[in-house]
């Protein structure tokens, strides 16, 4: 018992020692979590399981997912278009901040680049959490007045006489962008496409992989 | 309100960074501050408009240089104020001098069913869409103090209407718990020319999803 004494006393230091090396804002979440916590409004088990659920099944394979079915399958990819929330929903992909779903297309005249000026709105059942670029202040900035300088920082660089179409998600409507099936893939079937669709492809900052860059 | 969280059209914020698909969050806190948000948010005492104003409320030097996280760490703080679940004391000590508040909150085996639920915004029609797609309309021009949706890029401008996708919530109201108020909502084009001027990108066309009473007949 003794041992096991001291092993928590040093265990305990090490972790106020821990703590001190904390940054500002990594102890004013820690502070917050616990007062949550002990005020009885949040409970430990469901924060985890909030992470997890963002860490692992919600996520832009989702997207992927229906992309590479609009490609593969006409009637789906016409439901998209005329109801884009339930063809979504039927694939089971629901909820928060998913709830109002516009599809728009790329073509080959058409690019389309998604962005929310005011805050941060981004269809969370399809594509996941957002990434830092797309909150941060450069992008939402630039996105509607200098897409194609967007464009650039991506290292994307489209036709001169390529239509920019861009979309400000100024309400709870939210949009996916549907790349353009890049040639060399007939044939190919959904799951082998939707390893071509990154998470920047249904932003629009990125055209789908072509077949030599798929990832393995 | 003009704030900082109004940013279309701005200059000078660099180069976007991009990050790779597989880099989710960066560092434990920010895991801690998605879900600390969410189920504060859970309790059901503010709406997602109430919450977007809490945010952009921030003065404007210290939203611009928070990362988004750190916005929604500043903006709960001040939600859980507003609504009287902690007290200034308690987020200084980060340690309750009061039990909470009679809230049932989320429960672990509520989450998956809460998020895959999420919460729809539209409301049913009481009246007929005012316009139709291929209408020319303009924006109104307005400065309110209260919060808003439509950016100052996109005020006093004459877009077509693309689509009328149903009728929303009315943030201008819902953001002051002055009721939902819905309006029908229509996705709103303008040329980059329109919005922008001389110079603007001639293959440039920019939507914003625009409620009614934004809008103006030509």
């Amino acid at each position: 018992m003794h041992d096991d004494h001291d092993h928590h006393d040093h265990h305990h230091d090490h972790d106020h020692d821990h703590a001190s090396e904390l940054s500002p804002i990594e102890l004013r979440v820690r502070a917050l979590e616990s007062l949550l916590v002990e005020k009885g409004y949040a409970e430990p088990a469901t924060l985890d399981r909030l992470i997890e659920t963002y860490e692992t099944k919600i996520g832009p394979r989702n997207g992927a997912a229906v992309v590479a079915r609009a490609w593969t399958e006409p009637d789906f990819a016409e439901w998209l278009r005329r109801d884009a929330s339930a063809a979504i929903h039927s694939m089971g992909f629901t909820g928060r901040q998913g709830e109002h779903m516009v599809a728009v297309e790329n073509t080959a005249t058409t690019h389309n680049l998604v962005v929310c000026t005011l805050c941060s709105c981004y269809p969370w059942p399809v594509l996941g959490l957002p990434p830092t670029w797309y909150k941060a202040p450069a992008y939402r900035s630039r996105a509607v007045i200098d897409p194609r300088g967007v464009l650039a920082d991506f290292g994307v660089t489209l036709p001169a006489d390529t239509r920019i179409r861009v979309w400000d998600s100024t309400a709870e409507t939210r949009y996916l962008v549907i790349p353009a099936r890049p040639e060399g893939t007939e044939g190919w079937d959904a799951d082998r496409l939707a390893a071509l669709v990154s998470r920047d492809s249904m932003i629009g900052t990125a055209l789908a992989r072509a077949p030599q860059d798929a990832e393995a | 309100m003009n704030g900082a969280q109004d940013l279309g059209g701005m200059m000078g914020f660099g180069r976007v960074i991009p990050e790779p698909e597989s880099e989710i969050f960066h560092g434990d806190w920010e895991k801690r501050a998605l879900a600390v948000t969410l189920a504060a948010g859970a309790l059901g005492r503010w709406n997602i408009d109430i919450s977007r104003h809490a945010r952009e409320t921030l003065p404007p030097g210290e939203y611009l240089t928070s990362t988004y996280y750190e916005i929604w760490v500043k903006g709960l703080e001040k939600l859980l104020l507003q609504a009287d679940l902690v007290t200034p004391e308690e987020i200084r000590d980060g340690r309750a001098h009061a039990p909470g508040a009679a809230v049932k909150p989320l429960a672990v085996a509520q989450v998956d069913a809460a998020l895959s639920r999420g919460s729809p915004y539209d409301r049913p029609a009481s009246a007929p869409a005012r316009f139709a797609p291929g209408d020319r309309v303009r924006t109104r021009r307005f400065n309110p103090t209260h919060h808003t949706r439509l950016p100052r890029y996109a005020r006093g401008r004459e877009g077509v209407i693309e689509a009328v996708r149903g009728v929303f919530i009315f943030p201008d109201t819902n953001a002051h718990g002055a009721g939902e108020a819905p309006q029908w909502l229509y996705t709103l084009r303008f040329t980059g020319e329109e919005l922008w001027g001389e110079g603007a990108d001639p293959t440039l066309e920019v939507s914003i999803d625009a409620w009614e009473s934004y809008l103006v007949s030509l």
